[in-house]
């Protein structure tokens, strides 16, 4: 037993390094002083992580990425709180057809809702650009939203609402002043991992760019296949930072066992 | 009354989805089938008849095939070990398998350039061993895009499959070796079967994921096309919108079919579940 155990965890290990490792080498490189990527560096220096902030399009595509993300998950949650509390708290009529066009942007592959939305929503209403991409993110946070909010109220104790209301509380009332403060973490989780999946995004976006408009990833994406220099590992450790300080945050919401359960 | 007000609660979210998504999805698949006015299957005929097109069918078919094999052969051992651990472990393991997937694919295929370029960190050191004469070229080939999509992918199936896993009652592995099954026989007949669910939702998160992916074959797989990148040069680059939507359609299908026989094999295996 003992065994056969020391080989798994020295498997274990060897499957961590290959997912880590990666991500550590790129944060080793961002602090090349020299101009190609190097690992291991050759020196010390913040020259590259001064220089994200003098690329005219980072700084650019950062401020309409945190737009989009940020005012996407407002309407996300404008759209999706409602629509979870109706499909966790009552029985009704269509219920699992309903389901279905809820979980329909997580099904469908991202490069065929992006072509398919510049086609008949950007083009055919002739929208601008920025509210092509406000939609289609909106598009993908909402199933996350739905998704977390409802396994937050799935162990919310509907008795108390029924409490409320027959104390003479109204509906409404009832749902902002009972409801949503017992699912305060549930909602908070959500709007960070939608977050995270939109401000992520490249599948979407990437058919969504016009002159000056784009995301940060796509501009990413732009700025890899025409330069190679540590520029890209700097800003990669400031969004894995940051992805790590939302992790952070989720997991002291609601614990980590959303990402582990999966039907 | 009462329904009147469920479904309005329902609604805005309902109405946004088919504005900006079922009605774009449908009406992608629907163009397809007309040019200029009549009824036409020319697209699918044309995409399929093309030895290029099927070429670059059959290329990411087989990645994905590749990338779900070792993601499985890689990810169950270290689930299997995670979900024996105490809570504290498992919880940190498990939040190291987390924070990849929740970090930009920008960024992870990224870092794969860094160690698989001509003169990346792979290449310089087995040089400098003297393993190899002259640079190995990995990077924007097939071999560089399964890399970097299973390192995209591993952790999701080891998070599924953990969060099965960690469900199975430790006293039937007892169980069964004190009735006589060698270990091996009690892994096989009580772990791989229970934990065949999780195996199978992994295996087809992996393979969709895989089969449409678009960043990391954009960034590692160089003039190697793989469907989405296709789609995305008959879209933006050849501007030809009804191949575009042709791919998108094929892809569509491809994905149902897979979701749908994956979901026929697991109600097979276990039919009570």
């Amino acid at each position: 037993m003992q065994e056969k155990n020391r080989g798994l965890a020295l498997f274990t290990l060897l499957v961590f390094v290959f997912l880590l490792g990666p991500l550590v080498i790129i944060s080793f490189t961002s602090f090349e002083p020299g101009t190609v990527l190097k690992f291991p560096p050759e020196g010390f220096s913040w020259r590259w992580y001064e220089n994200i902030f003098e690329v005219k399009m980072f700084m650019k595509t950062f401020g309409t990425s945190m737009f989009v993300s940020l005012v996407g998950n407002l309407l996300a949650l404008l759209l999706g709180v409602p629509a979870a509390y109706a499909l966790s708290r009552f029985q009704f009529k269509g219920k699992g057809l309903l389901n279905a066009v809820f979980i329909s942007p997580v099904l469908i592959p991202g490069i065929v809702m992006g072509f398919a939305m510049l086609k008949y929503v950007i083009i055919t209403y002739n929208l601008p650009i920025y509210a092509g991409l406000l939609i289609g993110h909106t598009v993908i946070m909402l199933p996350f939203i739905i998704r977390v909010v409802a396994s937050s109220l799935s162990n919310f104790d509907f008795a108390i609402e029924e409490a409320s209301l027959s104390l003479g509380a109204g509906k409404v009332e009832t749902f902002f002043k009972v409801v949503l403060p017992n699912i305060r973490s549930g909602i908070i989780a959500a709007i960070l991992i939608a977050f995270l999946e939109s401000f992520n995004n490249v599948d979407i976006s990437v058919f969504m760019t016009g002159p000056g408009v784009s995301t940060l990833p796509i501009q990413m994406l732009t700025y890899v296949e025409n330069n190679f220099d540590p520029t890209i590992a700097a800003l990669s450790v400031l969004l894995m930072i940051i992805t790590a300080i939302l992790m952070f945050i989720i997991e002291r919401m609601m614990g980590l066992s959303y990402f582990t359960k999966r039907s | 009354m009462k329904n009147k007000g469920i479904y309005l609660l329902l609604l805005p979210g309902v109405l946004f989805l088919t504005l900006f998504l079922v009605i774009p999805i449908v009406m992608t698949i629907a163009s397809t089938f007309y040019q200029e006015g009549s009824f036409t299957i020319q697209g699918y005929f044309t995409f399929l008849t093309d030895p290029y097109n099927l070429k670059i069918l059959w290329t990411t078919l087989r990645v994905s095939l590749v990338t779900t094999i070792a993601c499985i052969l890689l990810g169950f051992p270290a689930a299997y070990y995670i979900s024996k651990l105490g809570p504290r472990k498992k919880g940190i393991l498990l939040a190291l398998a987390i924070f990849p997937l929740l970090t930009s694919s920008v960024v992870r295929s990224f870092s794969w350039m860094i160690i698989l370029g001509k003169k990346g960190l792979l290449n310089s050191s087995l040089l400098s061993f003297g393993l190899i004469e002259k640079p190995l070229e990995i990077l924007y080939t097939p071999t560089a895009m399964m890399i970097g999509l299973i390192h995209l992918f591993l952790p999701l199936i080891i998070i599924t499959l953990v969060g099965v896993m960690e469900n199975i009652d430790p006293d039937l592995l007892k169980a069964a070796e004190s009735l006589g099954a060698s270990k091996f026989t009690a892994f096989r007949q009580v772990i791989l079967p229970l934990s065949m669910p999780g195996l199978i939702i992994g295996s087809i998160l992996v393979f969709v994921g895989s089969l449409t992916a678009y960043t990391t074959p954009a960034l590692l797989g160089g003039k190697q096309g793989v469907i989405s990148t296709f789609l995305y040069q008959n879209a933006i680059t050849l501007n030809d919108w009804h191949m575009a939507s042709v791919i998108a359609t094929i892809m569509i299908v491809i994905t149902f079919v897979v979701i749908g026989l994956m979901n026929k094999i697991a109600t097979k295996l276990n039919p009570k579940g």
